[in-house]
């Protein structure tokens, strides 16, 4: 029964662990995930739309799409890596559990990301099929829509899941969602373009993994190129995702060391 | 199977294990017996590779903790101190799920998960939250998750503290059939009558050292008499040293404690004879077989539950 | 009539001692005042990304006759939406807690202090909390030239009442939660009366039926009589809005009260 060094089995069965608890959740996290953004569509897309005429060439509906679609993924990748991460840390020491079996910690962070995946790649699917009614979608580039929230979820949930495995108390997870959290989902580009921004705001939404998904999504959605190049987007992605996995799997391994 | 030199953990300035020896053989039921503190717990997490020792050697299953950490824990089975079971997963999900991070079959871990559950006796709450179960089955479930992997050694770090007489007396019931099958255990404790139990052979270990090693008759032989006779006096705390000056000669040695007086001897009957030759009159005495308690007290000067 | 009812059973020292326990609950928590602060970033940051940020795609917005900037519309909004969130997370998610796992109130009336006088307690708590927000939220309206000095001052009083209203419901809401599953449909339905209250929006473009709908429920209401003494339109039909929130409070009060008293004085 020895597990060879670097199999995907271990992770695998993390990922079972996540996916036979959201099997009794899933109920619960369908309006979160899937009514929510339907809901914020039809007051801003729509209430608010009809007063504003066209952004960027396109109706404030379809131009907005894209940003809610990225920052749906964005949010679910941050609210679903803290208090459960400290959770399993904390009070239920699943990780603990864990670490006494062949589970390694690179495992542990690689199953809940994959986890995390599948569960925006769900919402943004459902949000996509709705959006096609609401006649939201411009291009068949939109098809690439949910690669890119993916990428979003491993650059989001990778550093936030290595802030949730050092602190202790779950308090700073307020002041995350405050401070990084809504901001990001208000002036990343979700509601209208940062260029309408102050200079300094305006590099803050550069920083943002989110401003980036958005702008790739926008492309997607109608069909035009992004406002830098492409590469250049998807590597900053990239790089937060990359950053994120190897400071989560070392925050992991601290963190269960004694 | 377990083999240590000159094992050593600290934390910062606290050395937690001092500089421990020890080897434990297949089948063998292996016991660390000691109090709260005695760096019973640091070394059982040093043994299932979780800790890292700060210096001295350590190998398990012939392999290197440190290097070999996945090959050994994959054949290790831990119960640890506290529960960890997963409270929003049923019982049986519990237990297959942990199978699968050995890397079993989904198919497997379902038959060795029911398996299990039969051993533990928890079948009928298969299906059920673990929320709901009492503290000695969830302690029970903790056990048959360790042996999901089927281990060649089982490692249970104090296995019933907390649980009341009619549980503890279960779990040992089904750890002593789990050493009959040829499970080798390793387990900790500060329960004198546990260590007497289950083990073939434990160490005492106090302040981060071992202090003693043997089976727990050789270690009563060696360090007790076999009968102590327990001696209470009417007049209270305070008096029980004179009293004890003036039992010198009854038995082999004698313990002034605060609430009583423990005289070591061969006959417990004809030392409570002489006792009141001597004209002393306690309030009660009692005569009882010597068990590891008075050879950890004689060890260490300390009783092991305060 | 029911008012005095409730009034004459209170002691207002014992009201004080539920209060004060949790202030010094606060202060010796990590970092209070970061908590206090960044529960009244949130509303702001609505005002400044839709407020002005939307806004300056909006131009103005023509409501009943009145033309004013798309920012001066949805500001008040945020205010009432400020004073209803600062009351509710106390009232539901705090006190639950308190109801539920930390026995807070077993523990309190083991003491002479009766359940009402738990319910006013919490109520005055959460008001003092949410009126902290709403009086910087006003500050900063006034800062931003969203409203005049003086509708500041008279939409003070009114958000003080929102709290009261959303407060006692909130806290009758909690005595019959079952556990934190509860909650997601709480801040889902919290989520969508934020949208739809005419808070973004004026609720006379919405869909007929919607609109409605949209007029029972209650934070329609709060943000009806906010926006009108923020933009100076005083109107009779804002007594309507003042009496919706005043049954509020009191029902809520006295339904909390009363399901307090069954489940802890049993």
């Amino acid at each position: 029964m020895v597990v060879a060094r670097g199999s995907l089995h271990p992770t695998l069965a993390v990922l079972g662990r996540h996916l036979t608890l959201y099997r009794r959740l899933w109920q619960a996290s369908v309006f979160s995930s899937f009514v929510l953004p339907v809901l914020f569509l039809l007051s801003i897309g729509i209430g608010v739309g009809g007063y504003v005429g066209t952004v960027q060439g396109v109706d404030y509906l379809s131009w907005i799409v894209p940003g809610v679609l990225a920052s749906t993924a964005f949010q679910l990748a941050m609210g679903e890596s803290t208090y459960s991460v400290l959770g399993d840390f904390k009070w239920v020491r699943a990780y603990h559990a864990m670490r006494a079996t062949p589970v390694q910690p690179v495992d542990m962070v690689r199953g809940h990301l994959l986890y995390l995946i599948f569960r925006v790649e769900a919402s943004v699917l459902a949000f996509l099929l709705v959006v096609v009614f609401f006649g939201g979608l411009h291009s068949p580039w939109a098809l690439v829509t949910p690669l890119v929230c993916a990428l979003l979820t491993a650059a989001t949930a990778a550093p936030v899941m290595a802030f949730a495995a050092r602190i202790d108390h779950d308090s700073y997870f307020a002041m995350l969602f405050r401070f990084v959290l809504i901001p990001s989902t208000l002036f990343a580009g979700v509601f209208f373009p940062v260029e309408q921004l102050t200079f300094g705001l305006r590099l803050l939404a550069y920083a943002s993994p989110l401003w980036h998904a958005v702008e790739l999504c926008r492309a997607a959605t109608l069909g035009r190129s992004p406002a830098w190049p492409v590469p250049v987007h998807v590597g900053y992605l990239l790089l937060w995702a990359a950053l994120g996995l190897f400071l989560a799997v070392r925050s992991f391994r601290r963190r269960l060391e004694d | 199977m377990i083999f240590a030199r000159g094992l050593v953990k600290r934390f910062g300035d606290f050395t937690a294990v001092d500089g421990i020896d020890l080897e434990v053989a297949p089948g063998e039921a292996f016991g660390f017996l000691g109090p709260n503190g005695a760096g019973k717990s640091s070394t059982m997490r040093m043994i299932g590779c979780v800790s890292v020792p700060t210096a001295g050697e350590l190998r398990i299953l012939g392999m290197d903790p440190v290097r070999d950490g996945t090959r050994i824990r994959a054949r290790l089975g831990v119960c640890p101190q506290l529960d960890n079971l997963d409270p929003d997963l049923t019982v049986r999900e519990n237990l297959t799920t942990y199978a699968r991070y050995f890397g079993l079959s989904r198919a497997e871990s379902r038959r060795r998960a029911d398996e299990l559950l039969e051993f533990v006796q928890l079948s009928d709450r298969a299906g059920g939250k673990v929320e709901p179960l009492s503290g000695g089955m969830k302690r029970r479930l903790t056990i048959a998750r360790a042996m999901v992997n089927e281990p060649d050694v089982v490692l249970l770090d104090e296995p019933t503290t907390g649980l009341d007489p009619q549980a503890r007396h279960l779990l040992w019931e089904r750890l002593f059939r789990l050493k009959q099958r040829g499970t080798t255990l390793v387990l900790t404790t500060h329960y004198m009558d546990e260590a007497e139990q289950l083990c073939d052979r434990l160490v005492v270990m106090d302040g981060g050292r071992i202090v003693a090693e043997g089976s727990p008759r050789a270690l009563i032989e060696t360090y007790s008499t076999p009968e102590v006779l327990e001696l209470r006096f009417p007049d209270g705390l305070d008096a029980n040293p004179q009293y004890a000056a003036r039992l010198e000669g009854v038995g082999k040695r004698v313990d002034p404690l605060p609430d009583r007086v423990l005289v070591y001897v061969e006959d417990g009957d004809v030392a409570l004879a002489e006792v009141h030759r001597r004209g002393l009159t306690p309030s009660s005495a009692l005569v009882r077989r010597s068990t590891l308690e008075d050879v950890f007290l004689h060890l260490t000067g300390r009783t092991l539950v305060d | 009539m029911m008012t005095t009812l409730v009034v004459s059973r209170v002691s207002p020292n014992r009201v004080g001692a539920v209060v004060n326990r949790n202030v010094g609950a606060l202060r010796s928590g990590p970092a209070y005042w970061i908590v206090l602060v960044s529960g009244f970033f949130e509303p702001l940051l609505y005002l400044l990304s839709i407020g002005v940020g939307v806004g300056a795609l909006v131009g103005n917005l023509t409501v009943g006759g009145r033309t004013m900037e798309y920012a001066s519309f949805v500001a008040p909004a945020m205010l009432a939406v400020s004073a209803m969130s600062g009351a509710l997370s106390e009232t539901t998610f705090n006190f639950f807690f308190k109801l539920k796992y930390m026995k807070t109130f077993e523990a309190v009336l083991a003491t002479p202090v009766r359940p009402i006088e738990i319910a006013v307690g919490e109520l005055i708590w959460a008001i003092v909390r949410g009126s902290v927000y709403t009086a910087i939220f006003l500050v900063v309206m006034v800062a931003l030239g969203l409203t005049s000095p003086v509708g500041a001052l008279a939409a003070f009083p009114a958000t003080v009442l929102v709290g009261l209203g959303f407060g006692g419901v909130g806290m009758a809401i909690s005595t019959l939660m079952r556990g934190w599953q509860d909650f997601d449909l709480l801040s889902t339905g919290q989520f969508a009366l934020f949208l739809f209250s005419g808070t973004f929006s004026p609720v006379q473009n919405y869909p007929a039926g919607l609109e409605i709908l949209i007029q029972v429920t209650p934070l329609y209401h709060a943000v009806e009589l906010v926006r009108g003494l923020c933009i100076g339109v005083i109107e009779p039909s804002m007594l309507v809005h003042v009496a919706y929130l005043a049954a509020m409070a009191v029902g809520g009060l006295w339904f909390a009260a009363r399901r307090l008293e069954k489940t802890l004085c049993e």
